[in-house]
């Protein structure tokens, strides 16, 4: 699966965890753009977990801040 | 020369922006100002001026019902316990002043490891400082690089400050989602250690985990187990040994943690388990070796306390009566309560916001009632929460009280 995929497949993840309907970018970050709490952190990683078959662990999850990096870490483990 | 040469002594003016590293704690600092403004009595600054019995305060120079110590036993004022302790105190001294592994291992801690071992029928039994100091040092220490830690996502503390020192990937699963956890499971990457930890009881509301069907998920994946039971031993179980026995799984959990400050009575952590090489982590596991051992009056009251609890039957029953007591009577009066059953010695009472839950924890201590206020971030999904915890002390007619208490807080705050 290419980066395009990927990010298309996450951008539909992700709407309806995005409550305020922000603009979504490759620097959109979590935590501060889109106001993600730790619960929210947690079904939106599970929603992707299940989509693409993988697991993103907290220490990866560590390193991804925003949107971009995101689908780069994901399409790194699908292909 | 420069300027600096000559004048050696002057202090150094820090110059440009440096954020105060306290800064980050301003939002809390406001939100305990606001709340305090307010007029309420501060929930987490309360002094017991006097200690009457296992269900008994005098409390900012009231007397009070207490109804959130995790005493679930009422170890704490039992003759044998005391004497015990005296005893050691008198023979062994205040303090062991050293580390287990060098001069800080007693006779008694010898004993109290003994009395672990035959509580739950295990081979081995390492005690430590706290119950916080268990988790923390067995999990960092078992757990290492390359290897998956698979966890409730409303784990304690301890767990997740456990994970925290190790280097293991950490995975968390929605709470008690058999379903979550098995997916994650299968997605670890082959030939890596697994470590599944979950808890007896959840401790904010009161709830048990499915335990039979998650510990055989987790041995079908081939992953050890970690059980906290900190809040199930003495009371859950034939043995009082916790969810696991109850729920008859206790021979597939590698390790159970468990805790001496609820139904023991005072105040240290363990973990017990038959794995064959278990003895090695007394060598390798840093918060068990970097810090002084128990003082031997604490170990000898945990043993006396332990030894006891394994003919608790009687005093069991008694609390499950009062916790079902409690949670009908509180439903019935229109409180919104975290299980709909009762689970556990713990009833957790859901607030509608951190205000009211602080107005009500006010009426109910001016009422002469101690719960427990938690609030975010310690609550799952930000919840404030009064948590009651029951002991096997409190008569019949003391929980008849605290409903009363509860019924007269909660239509002055307005909650029912």
């Amino acid at each position: 699966m290419d980066r395009a995929e990927v990010n298309e497949k996450i951008r539909s993840l992700i709407e309806p965890f995005n409550k305020k309907g922000v603009a979504i970018a490759d620097g959109t970050t979590f935590a501060g753009d889109l106001e993600f709490d730790s619960l929210t952190v947690m079904d939106f990683v599970a929603a992707i977990e299940d989509e693409f078959d993988i697991i993103i662990s907290m220490n990866q999850q560590a390193e991804i801040e925003t949107f971009g990096q995101l689908v780069d870490a994901v399409t790194k483990m699908v292909s | 020369m420069t300027e600096g040469v000559n004048q050696p002594d002057q202090p150094e003016t820090v110059s440009g922006h440096t954020p105060d590293l306290f800064a980050k704690f301003d939002p809390l600092i406001a939100m305990r100002e606001g709340l305090l403004a307010s007029g309420v009595e501060d929930p987490f600054d309360l002094v017991m001026e006097k200690v009457l019995s296992p269900t008994r305060a005098v409390c900012n120079g009231r007397e009070t019902i207490l109804l959130g110590t995790y005493n679930y036993m009422g170890m704490t004022f039992d003759p044998e316990v005391i004497e015990a302790g005296k005893q050691a105190l008198a023979d062994f001294g205040a303090g062991t002043t050293g580390s287990r592994v060098l001069n800080g291992t007693y006779q008694g801690h010898k004993e109290v490891e003994k009395a672990l071992c035959e509580f739950y029928a295990m081979d081995h039994a390492m005690v430590f400082s706290t119950g916080y100091q268990a988790n923390l040092g067995i999990i960092s220490t078992i757990a290492g690089k390359g290897d998956y830690i698979v966890l409730d996502i409303d784990s304690h503390a301890s767990i997740w400050d456990g994970c925290k020192l190790g280097d293991a990937e950490i995975v968390p699963f929605k709470h008690n989602d058999i379903e979550a956890m098995e997916k994650r499971l299968r997605r670890i990457p082959d030939g890596a250690g697994k470590l599944v930890i979950l808890e007896g009881v959840y401790s904010m509301l009161g709830d048990i985990a499915p335990l039979k069907e998650m510990v055989a998920v987790a041995k079908k994946h081939g992953a050890m187990v970690l059980v906290d039971e900190a809040h199930s031993m003495g009371f859950i179980g034939h043995h009082g040994r916790g969810v696991a026995e109850d729920q008859d799984c206790l021979a597939d959990v590698d390790f159970v943690i468990g805790t001496f400050s609820k139904s023991v009575g005072t105040v240290g952590g363990f973990c017990v388990s038959n794995h064959p090489k278990f003895e090695i982590l007394r060598l390798v596991c840093r918060p068990y070796v970097f810090t002084a051992s128990l003082p031997p009056s604490v170990v000898a009251t945990a043993a006396t306390s332990i030894r006891k609890l394994m003919h608790g039957s009687n005093k069991r029953a008694h609390l499950w009566e009062n916790s079902k007591t409690l949670h009908a009577g509180l439903k019935a009066l229109g409180f919104q309560l975290g299980t709909e059953e009762p689970q556990s010695a713990i009833v957790a009472v859901i607030m509608p916001d951190l205000e009211r839950g602080a107005a009500m924890w006010e009426a109910l201590i001016e009422g002469g009632l101690y719960v427990n206020l938690a609030r975010p971030p310690a609550t799952p999904a930000n919840m404030t929460l009064l948590r009651c915890s029951l002991c096997a002390e409190h008569t019949g007619e003391e929980v008849q009280t605290i409903l009363g208490i509860f019924e007269a807080a909660g239509k002055a705050v307005g909650i029912i």
